[in-house]
């Protein structure tokens, strides 16, 4: 009797009993369409996070003014502020060899109007290298460049959300918007990121950094520095250097550090981190429901095992061993669960083409792969205590058992 | 020869204190290759009890037995179902055959747990069903036959994998008397043919088919008889 006669047979008295093997594969079946489903939602979750965070710039690592402190920092030390030289002298090749770009900003609050439309957003002054930085491409119009820059010309990139809401169904590239009473040119339109946990990334306005200082903010302190690392694996490096030409230049060293580094790599390492709990907690939850229904293959197996002992004890009289019984009976309990983990995985592919709370789910192959393998041990798990005491059933007593 | 059967002093005690029962009271009796012998008594002197003991699916509480030169009281569990396996072929009252599984799976059946491939199985199962004139009914399920179809199936199944016993209890108990002509004429053919046959019976008229009878009274043999 080898293992593949023992499937067959295994297949054949679960049909036999169709609307109770069905009940029992039920509860299988919502188990893992649960787990796959709700790990999918988290992956979901993470992915749309880990894209909003991505979309802030590719490598990006941004300086602060400020100690990390805060308020409460030393009063002895100067505050140094962070300055178009500090941005210059770390796009030094020499110094900081693993930096690609660093661009200066600042931030002003703006209200613009275009004809009789009027809307509020922030505007960000920078150099032309702060588009590559922050991954901002335009889909329509074009980029304003150097020159642009040195020159303090009044011209501007506008997001997908400012554009919808100045020009309508307008084209803006060319026209004219005013921003705080200044005037500006629409040079071109932003690729839309869409809407994420950081809210609407396309509401914004990008246009150079001398314009935005001498019409709207003054000469201050910049809001920050955007650094983008020559690569994701020279992140540690280009930090490590940035910190170099800046702790020279401001005179400090780690104790005594006036301005404060935001990590993007880190920061997706820390919001995946958390998210990776939290998926694997809801898996987890839902992992119960596929004990229950483990469970209710022991169940449908003791009852199965009563129904038929006059059949074990038959099979034992012409010389099943109770290796055999056993397997027979540990087979069909697999068979059981397995079919039930197909029909999850079937129902869990169907739900999760539905998007729900603007979370698109995201089936993890691990967890289909885990859901099955699971879905095995429980067979053989809550198999196991029926299918042994099948294996033990003394033969003469069997065969009077009516 | 070794004989087929060799029980010495068999004895089996059913309880314990008050309540014990002597189901079999030191029986001994050989039976040779060949030999057709019949047990006969009354309800409740120890037939399906020796029976039991004889087809290896119980063990004798005090005695020798030894089926084939074996000595069965010293095996434990799994070798007790090769014995069965190889040594016996069992014919019970109420034939049972597996429910939901075609006769032709029946009669392969003891072949598949000896490990017979498939193909040479389902030949010689065939042949067995062929044997018992129901080569036109193999992939009858046991509830699509009458009860001398089943029965013939039964003996079919018992013969299929040549064991040195054939062992039947009461095998004509529930069969009209057609049915139970064509299994006792089964029965007389494997006689003919050399088989080794033990089978209980009531009926002084199947006992007759025998070479020899020995009848129980209270877990002893009280009359041990050669026919004709
Ligand atoms: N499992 C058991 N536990 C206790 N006593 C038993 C058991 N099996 C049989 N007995 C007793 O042993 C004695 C012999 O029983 P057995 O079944 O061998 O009789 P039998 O000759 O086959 O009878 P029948 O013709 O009615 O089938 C009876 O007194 C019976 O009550
Ligand atoms: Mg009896």
């Amino acid at each position: 009797m080898n293992l593949f006669e023992s499937f067959r047979s295994g297949v054949q008295s679960i049909l036999a009993n169709r609307l109770r093997s069905g009940l029992t594969m039920l509860g299988i079946m919502i188990g893992v369409a649960a787990v796959i489903v709700l790990v999918a939602f988290g992956q979901g979750a993470s992915n749309s996070i880990t894209g909003s965070i991505e979309g802030l710039g590719t490598n990006l690592i941004t300086v602060f003014p400020g100690t990390a402190g805060g308020a409460q920092a030393d009063a002895n030390l100067a505050v140094k502020d962070l300055t178009v030289d500090d941005a210059v002298a770390l796009n030094d090749q020499v110094l900081a060899p693993d930096i690609s770009a660093a661009a200066p900003t600042k931030r002003a609050r703006v209200s613009c109007t275009a004809g009789t439309l009027s809307h509020s957003t922030a505007m960000v002054g920078s150099w032309p290298a702060y588009f590559e930085i922050s991954n901002s491409e335009v889909s329509e119009g074009g980029y304003f460049t150097n020159s642009d820059e040195l020159d303090g010309r009044r011209v501007a990139v506008i997001g997908k959300t400012v554009a919808d809401n100045l020009f309508d169904e307008a084209d803006p590239i060319g026209k004219e918007m005013t921003c705080n009473g200044v005037p500006f040119t629409v040079l071109g339109v932003l690729v839309s990121k869409g809407a994420s946990g950081f809210g609407d990334q396309d509401d914004t306005i990008i246009a150079p950094l001398t314009t935005v200082r001498n019409h709207l903010t003054g000469i201050g302190s910049l809001d920050t520095i955007a650094v983008q690392a020559a690569s994701s694996q020279t992140q540690a490096q280009a930090q490590e250097q940035l910190t170099a030409v800046l702790d020279a230049r401001h005179d400090v060293e780690a104790a005594t550090r006036d301005y404060q580094i935001f990590n993007q790599a880190s920061l997706l390492t820390t919001v995946n981190q958390a998210l990776g709990i939290f998926t694997a907690l809801l898996g987890a939850v839902a992992a119960i429901s596929l004990l229950v229904g483990g469970i209710g293959i022991t169940n449908i197996m003791l009852v199965s095992v009563t129904e038929r002992t006059r059949e074990i004890g038959i099979r034992k009289a012409i010389g099943a061993s109770r290796r055999v019984i056993l397997l027979q009976f540990l087979i069909e309990s697999t068979v059981l669960s397995l079919i039930g983990a197909f029909f999850g995985l079937v129902l869990a592919f169907l739900v999760t083409r539905v998007e729900v709370a603007g979370i698109q789910p995201a089936i993890v192959p691990a967890s289909v792969l885990g859901a099955f393998v699971i879905s095995v041990g429980i067979g053989l798990f809550f198999g196991s205590y029926p299918a042994n005491r099948a294996a033990s059933l003394r033969p003469i007593e069997a065969l009077r058992h009516e | 020869m070794t004989p087929v059967l060799d029980l010495v002093d068999v004895t089996k005690v059913y309880g314990d204190g008050d309540a014990v029962v002597r189901a079999l009271d030191g029986v001994s009796l050989t039976v040779n290759t060949g030999d057709y012998l019949a047990i006969m008594g009354a309800s409740g002197s120890g037939k399906s009890t020796l029976m039991n003991i004889i087809g290896a699916l119980d063990i004798a509480t005090a005695g020798q037995y030894h089926l084939d030169g074996i000595d069965i009281n010293t095996l434990d569990e799994d070798a007790l179902s090769i014995v069965r396996n190889r040594k016996i072929g069992f014919i019970f009252q109420s034939f049972n055959l597996i429910p939901r599984t075609t006769a032709l799976a029946n009669v392969e059946l003891p072949l598949a747990y000896r490990g017979v491939k498939r193909g040479e199985r389902r030949d010689r199962a065939k042949a067995a069903l062929t044997a018992v004139g129901l080569s036109d009914r193999m992939h009858h399920r046991p509830n699509e036959l009458s009860g001398g179809q089943q029965q013939r199936v039964a003996v079919a199944r018992a013969l299929v994998a040549q064991p040195s016993l054939l062992l039947a209890d009461e095998p004509t108990g529930n069969l009209d008397s057609r049915a139970t002509a064509d299994v006792l004429k089964l029965l007389d053919q494997m006689h003919d043919e050399g088989r080794t046959i033990v089978m209980i019976t009531h009926e002084n008229d199947v006992a007759q088919h025998a070479d020899r009878v020995i009848v129980l009274k209270d877990g002893r043999i009280d009359e041990d008889r050669l026919n004709r």
